[in-house]
């Protein structure tokens, strides 16, 4: 029973769902429109057992004095101020809490981010090492895209901004859709599979 | 005099709008009627008269420009309207004929998206039909995928440097299919981790994801009789933050050095930070995402990649069942067709066929 109930819950919201695309009528929508709801409320509770488990794991961190376990009090105290700064001043614009949002946490999420353009030179070193075949051509067609990005490319040789784009939209595109294709059909095969309960291996079943 | 004569001139001077028809709008939910007609020349716009029956006046519903000969109104279902179109060009106007009796209901079926269910019969045949000859015991080849023929070197790997296995299920909602596709291969690896007693560390973007990692590596731990390997500690959530998980995901890389690193599921921009960080500390790497554009960065950066469908592909890989065995081939078989279809479009096309495409639009 433990396994049989949430294997009938899926196979019943699982085929509702398809039969609900392909309804436009008034009564589907709003099923439709429930769903997202529940989706919503589970959401919102499972944040507080996922903030739970945070907690969990940096306070054992700090009592273990584990490596990093300074950290492990900021973050905790990074949680515990802005829950307290967010129930008392509010999360509007101009309070407390959307302040440190937006000149503590953004700055410090673009500073991530930015350091993407490191990581993709260091990784272009290594990708565009001509060790073999495949590799020399995703060089070459590496270089002509790049010049073709740049004006410098043009006074080179004026064809070569034509090349990248022919580049990107024939050879690079029909790859691109080759593996969408394989993505959707694959797609489709996982839902039907977990649908039907011949994959339950989310459920901790299967060999 | 002179006014009402030269009114009647300006009057007759604007052609009213021809062909107006009006239904009830296709494939909705209800509560709206579609009005089309043919432009008239010189107009500065249109004005949208409705009349709800029995009442027998015409108000103005809305004003659209010259250029639009479509308006979809919105009313309430079962109220049968007419409506009159009226060509306007400063104070000349010309009213069309009026229309037939119209009203407004819900749709049972979306016609437009026929051809879609067609396809979905058409593939779950496909997907059954195999399915069924792989139940009946009949040997099915399957190519082999690199990536996936090293989920047990890495696991191996681990076990004997004594380090954990890293797994990040992508950084997507539980709706998102490139999750569970990843929350399955967790199923697999949890089972192999489990019996060499390996740890796996989960850290999770997504709240709803973590209880459900957290029951698939429990209930692996339990199936192999290893339960005391499991811990709840090690599957947690961190934050909602792209690059905050990110930053933190990579500290852990940094500070508890997996000897393996699974990166499967839905990534975006994170996918080259994650995964340089991981190479930089020697962990042997694996990956599998559908999302097009990151599939470059994970393929430079790990040392196996599981691209797009191989995603979907991996549990059933790894499980070996027939039954997960048997959809991987409704696959390929479909892709054969998809690719007969491709060939087939592109010579009729070639000849200026169009029909051929009208089957696959909305």
């Amino acid at each position: 029973m433990r396994r049989q109930l949430p294997l009938a819950i899926c196979f019943v919201m699982g085929i509702s769902m398809v039969v609900q695309f392909f309804i436009p009528h008034r009564v589907s929508q709003e099923f439709y429109r429930t769903i997202l709801d529940w989706y919503r409320i589970v959401f919102a509770f499972s944040l507080v057992l996922g903030t739970g488990t945070l907690i969990k794991v940096h306070w054992a961190k700090i009592s273990k004095k584990s490596k990093g376990w300074q950290y492990s009090i900021i973050t905790i105290g990074g949680l515990v101020f802005m829950l307290t700064v967010g129930f008392i001043t509010g999360i509007q614009e101009g309070t407390l809490f959307m302040k440190v949002f937006e000149f503590v946490e953004v700055p410090l999420e673009a500073t991530m981010f930015s350091l993407l353009a490191f990581y993709i030179a260091s990784a272009a070193y290594r990708a565009f090492r001509a060790r073999t075949v495949e590799a020399t051509l995703l060089l070459i067609a590496a270089v002509v895209l790049m010049l073709g990005r740049i004006p410098f490319g043009y006074y080179l040789w004026h064809k070569i901004p034509g090349i990248a784009e022919w580049i990107l939209t024939n050879p690079n595109m029909a790859a691109k859709r080759g593996i969408v294709i394989g993505v959707g059909l694959g797609m489709i095969s996982t839902a039907l599979k977990i649908i039907l309960g011949i994959e339950r291996s989310y459920i901790g079943g299967g060999k | 005099m002179t006014t009402i004569v030269l009114l009647t001139l300006l009057h007759l001077q604007i052609s009213p709008p021809k062909d107006v028809r009006a239904f009830d709008t296709p494939n909705d939910a209800g509560g709206s009627i579609t009005i089309t007609w043919e432009s008239s020349p010189d107009v500065e716009g249109y004005r949208i008269l409705r009349m709800a029956l029995p009442d027998s006046v015409y108000t103005p519903v809305d004003w659209v420009d010259a250029a639009t000969k479509r308006y979809v109104d919105k009313v309430k279902d079962g109220v049968r309207y007419r409506y009159i179109i009226r060509a306007e060009s400063g104070i000349a106007y010309a009213d069309s004929e009026p229309t037939d009796e119209v009203w407004s209901h819900g749709n049972v079926f979306h016609r437009g998206r026929t051809n879609v269910l067609i396809g979905v019969v058409v593939y779950t045949t496909l997907l059954l039909s195999f399915i069924y000859f792989a139940k009946r015991g009949k040997k099915l080849f399957v190519r082999k995928i690199a990536g996936l023929d090293a989920v047990d070197e890495a696991i191996g790997r681990a076990t004997e440097m004594g380090k954990p296995v890293l797994y990040i299920p992508g950084l997507s909602t539980i709706s998102d299919v490139a999750t569970l596709a990843s929350l399955n291969i967790l199923g697999r690896i949890a089972r192999k981790a489990a019996v060499h007693g390996t740890r796996v560390i989960v850290p999770n973007r997504n709240p709803i994801v973590m209880p459900v990692c957290q029951e698939i590596v429990r209930e692996a731990c339990l199936d192999v009789g290893r339960p005391d390997v499991y811990r709840e500690d090690d599957i947690f959530y961190i934050t909602f933050s792209q690059f905050g998980y990110t930053a933190a995901v990579d500290g852990i890389m940094l500070r508890e050095k997996p000897a393996a690193n699974f990166f499967l599921g839905m990534f975006w921009a994170e996918s080259l930070i994650l995964a340089e960080t991981g190479a930089s500390t020697g962990a042997i790497q694996i990956a599998g995402t559908d999302a097009v554009h990151q599939l470059p960065f994970f393929i430079t950066a790990c040392d196996y990649t599981l691209i797009g469908e191989e995603l979907y592909a991996a549990s059933a890989y790894l499980s070996r069942e027939p039954l997960s065995l048997g959809s991987l081939k409704g696959q390929d078989w479909t892709k054969l067709i998809i690719g007969g279809l491709i060939v087939a479009g592109v010579i009729l096309v070639s000849f200026g066929s169009d029909w051929f495409l009208g089957l696959f639009s909305g």
